[in-house]
Parts: structure tokens; C-alpha cells; sequence
């Protein structure tokens, strides 16, 4: 089915036409909305676009960080400052997925997709929607759990802190087919050191929920110890607290619970 | 539903059609240009056998909204060809065997030469990186990877 497209020079009156339309859809990289339309999803009936070459701007020279909405994972990846995000960048799809994938479509990609959002969410990123009503500035963590009601605003960018160091933020995806393919789990930490003891904690899980998650009780077990096997060991006998898991074709929910708990234990002492 | 008129450049010439809006960019090459080299694999993204290039970057053309490559440059599978000679990465897979029922090869040979443009000399490493948005189903991969070597001048058994 034919749908109209709608293309603006600028992200306002991108965001105008998308809050004001419940059946528009805003095209980024197209991996997400071309699929739905080639799927025949007759929910769409209107594609909106931009030009907006503020999209796709990066600010990665301090030490806060702005991603735009368009940017794709390929330019993460070519960013040296970035570094941090390539193994994220790098675990999503193959060359063609990610010349073509944007950090902003992440934010509402559905299991199995959305690992950079897995690393967004531990490193407390900032989401900045423009709605009708104007620009706000939204907690990633909240904006994933309004994410339905989202689609009627366009996201500008995403901004998070620099990690301290390399050794605080890691980040782990577990895939059935290597290098490229869905995620059966997805894990990211950010775990500072303040005075020799982790002070901000932050574990982020996909796949575990209908979105990305923190996982608050392993965030608890870390959270003011010295990272040593057995503050590791309780994290990971924690990990899988409050996740509710489902099944599909890359793993059972209930195979989700178990290993959960195994590959935060692994990524938290730095093993393969 | 009125059409949209879209101009681009499709292996090297300029050519002008008139989309449905939402038509993707594989649909466009295929049934309004008439290059069957793109091939239709799974529409998810899954499968890479639709891949071009856009201004030299691998894209799936499944997935491209047709109107987004307006004045941009398109290139296709059709674009290897030399007169009666086989492209040499063409060559390459035919000597090491690295086509079965052939449906991925479009895609994989896109793929490998968006490698290649770049990095003339790839390892192995990122040969299999390079190609590992493309499912073949028959091969192992083993000769894909094989052929792309051997046609970037590297030892096919390495």
C-alpha cells in the first residue's frame, strides 16, 4: 500500500507533522519503518522525513557527549573519540545495517534489536524530543518506559557523560551467530570507581523485558563495594531480579533467567 | 496516491522515474529501471542479497526509501560488468567455487567490493566482517571468503 512521504528542511516542522498525525511514522535509517512497510503494515500511513543536517551532528570532544538523532553507527565508529561506544556500534547487523542504522531509530527498535540503547541506558543518557508542545530533555530510562507513547515525537539527539576510564564501562552482547545476529541477551555496566569503591552503579540489560531495563538489584550488590569475586558473585546471583523475559526463536525466557546472571558475572570480571 | 518524480544515478547514467510514495529502492531498480541484479531476499534486512552501493556505501536497497537516493549515486551488480569479462572479484568467485544456487552472490559481491574499495588488502578478519550482513545458505562461506581474498591479490588458503 502506497503511503504518502513528507519531507521537511527542518527537525520542527518534522516534529509538527509527526505529533500531529497518529498514523505518521519517522523515517531515520529506514531499517526499522521500510521493514514494517514492506511487512504491509497498514498502521503507517504517512512517513515523515528531514533534512535536518543538525540530526546528524556529533559532539564527542568533551566530556559529555552528543550523538544526533541521525547519526549512524558506521560514523560511531569512525569517531576515535568514541571509543567507548564501538563495541555496541560494532555488535549491530552487518556494514549495510550499520551505514544505515541511527542511533536515534535504537531508541525504539524492538527485541532483539536495540543494543545501543543497552549501552545508552547504562551510561544514564539524556533523550531530547521535540514534541508539539516544544524541545524537552527526557531521562533515557524514563523515555524507554513511555516508549510507546513516544512515537508521536521526534527525538533530536542523545547525550551521555564520558566513562571515566575504558575499565568502567563494558558491555557484552550474546548473539547465536557471530559477528552479526539478533541478541538472545545484552548486557552493559558502568561501574565508577570513587575512593576504591563503586559509587554509581549501573547495570543495563537487553532482551530481559519488553524494553531495556537496569537491573536494580545487581546495581544494589555493586554499589559501594570494591568490584572483588564476591561482590561479583552477588551481582550476578541478583542479575536477573525484576526482568520478565520472553520467549522467540533465539532463546526461551526461561533460558534468558539463567544465563543472565553467568554473562554479568563474566563481564564484570572481565572474562571472554 | 500521486507519484513522486525521482532522478538518480544508476551506474554511471542518469535515469528519472516517477515512485509510489513508500516504494523502496529495490522495487525501483528491479521493475521501474529494469536491473534484476538486486535481488529479493527476506525485506527485513536480514539477508543482504539486495545490497548497492550509495555514493560508494553498502546499503540494503530493501530498505532504502526509493526517494532518499535523489541526485546520489546508485550502483548496482550490473556495474561490474566489462564487456564479455567477468569483473575480477566476478572471476575470483567463479575459481573458488564460491557460487551454489548463486541467490546471495549479488550481495555478497556488492559487499566485497564496498570492502575492497576501501581496503584494497583485507585480512581475513575483515573479509568475514564485511560480509557478515550476507546469508548464504549453500556455500559455508569458506569460499566466499576464499574468493575475495584471492581477488584482493591475498593466498586463498590463508
Amino acid at each position: 500500500m502506497a503511503v504518502t512521504v513528507k519531507t521537511f528542511a527542518s527537525s520542527n516542522e518534522a516534529a509538527a507533522a509527526l505529533s500531529s498525525d497518529r498514523a505518521a511514522r519517522y523515517l531515520g535509517g529506514g531499517t526499522l519503518v521500510m521493514r514494517a512497510l514492506n511487512e504491509g503494515d497498514v498502521s503507517i500511513s504517512t512517513v515523515v522525513r528531514t533534512n535536518d543536517q543538525t540530526l546528524t551532528r556529533i559532539d564527542a570532544s568533551g566530556p559529555r557527549i552528543t550523538l544526533g538523532a541521525g547519526v549512524t553507527f558506521a560514523r560511531v565508529l569512525a569517531e576515535r573519540d568514541l571509543a567507548f561506544l564501538h563495541a555496541p556500534a560494532r555488535s549491530i547487523g552487518g556494514p549495510a545495517v550499520r551505514n544505515m542504522g541511527t542511533v536515534g531509530g535504537n531508541l525504539f527498535a524492538p527485541n532483539p534489536y536495540g543494543d545501543f540503547t543497552v549501552a545508552l541506558l547504562a551510561l544514564d543518557a539524556t533523550v531530547a524530543v521535540q514534541g508539539g508542545f516544544g524541545a524537552r530533555d527526557i531521562p533515557i530510562e524514563e523515555f524507554l518506559q513511555s516508549r510507546e507513547r513516544q512515537a508521536g515525537t521526534l527525538v533530536l539527539s542523545v547525550s551521555c557523560a564520558r566513562p571515566a576510564s575504558a575499565e568502567a564501562f563494558r558491555y557484552r552482547k550474546i548473539a547465536r551467530i557471530k559477528p552479526k545476529g539478533g541478541s538472545v541477551i545484552t548486557l552493559a555496566a558502568h561501574l565508577p570507581i570513587s575512593g576504591g569503591r563503586i559509587a554509581g552503579a549501573r547495570i543495563a540489560l537487553g532482551s530481559m523485558a519488553p524494553t531495556q531495563i537496569r537491573a536494580r538489584a545487581a546495581e544494589r550488590a555493586l554499589e559501594g563495594r570494591i568490584l572483588d569475586a564476591a561482590t561479583i558473585a552477588a551481582a550476578a546471583s541478583a542479575a536477573s531480579e525484576g526482568t520478565s523475559p520472553s520467549d522467540n526463536a533465539l532463546g526461551s525466557a526461561w533460558y534468558r533467567r539463567e544465563i543472565v546472571g553467568v554473562h554479568l558475572r563474566r563481564l564484570l570480571s572481565g572474562q571472554e | 496516491m500521486s507519484k513522486t518524480p525521482l532522478q538518480f544515478r544508476h551506474n554511471g547514467r542518469e535515469v528519472a522515474i516517477f515512485v509510489d510514495g513508500g516504494t523502496n529502492l529495490l522495487v525501483a531498480l528491479r521493475e521501474l529501471i529494469g536491473d534484476m541484479t538486486p535481488k529479493f531476499g527476506c525485506g527485513q534486512g536480514g539477508c543482504g542479497t539486495c545490497s548497492v552501493l550509495v555514493d560508494g556505501e553498502l546499503y540494503l536497497s530493501c530498505l532504502t526509501l526509493a526517494e532518499t537516493v535523489a541526485g546520489r549515486s546508485v550502483e548496482t551488480l550490473d556495474s561490474l560488468k566489462q564487456g564479455p569479462n567477468l569483473h575480477p572479484l566476478q572471476r575470483a568467485f567463479a575459481d573458488n567455487f564460491a557460487a551454489q544456487c548463486g541467490y546471495c552472490t549479488p550481495g555478497m559481491l556488492m559487499a566485497a567490493k564496498a570492502l575492497l574499495d576501501r581496503n584494497p588488502q583485507p585480512s581475513r578478519a575483515e573479509i568475514v566482517e564485511a560480509i557478515s550482513g550476507n546469508i548464504c545458505r549453500c556455500t559455508g562461506y569458506e569460499p566466499i571468503i576464499n574468493a575475495i581474498l584471492a581477488a584482493s591479490g591475498g593466498r586463498a588458503s590463508a
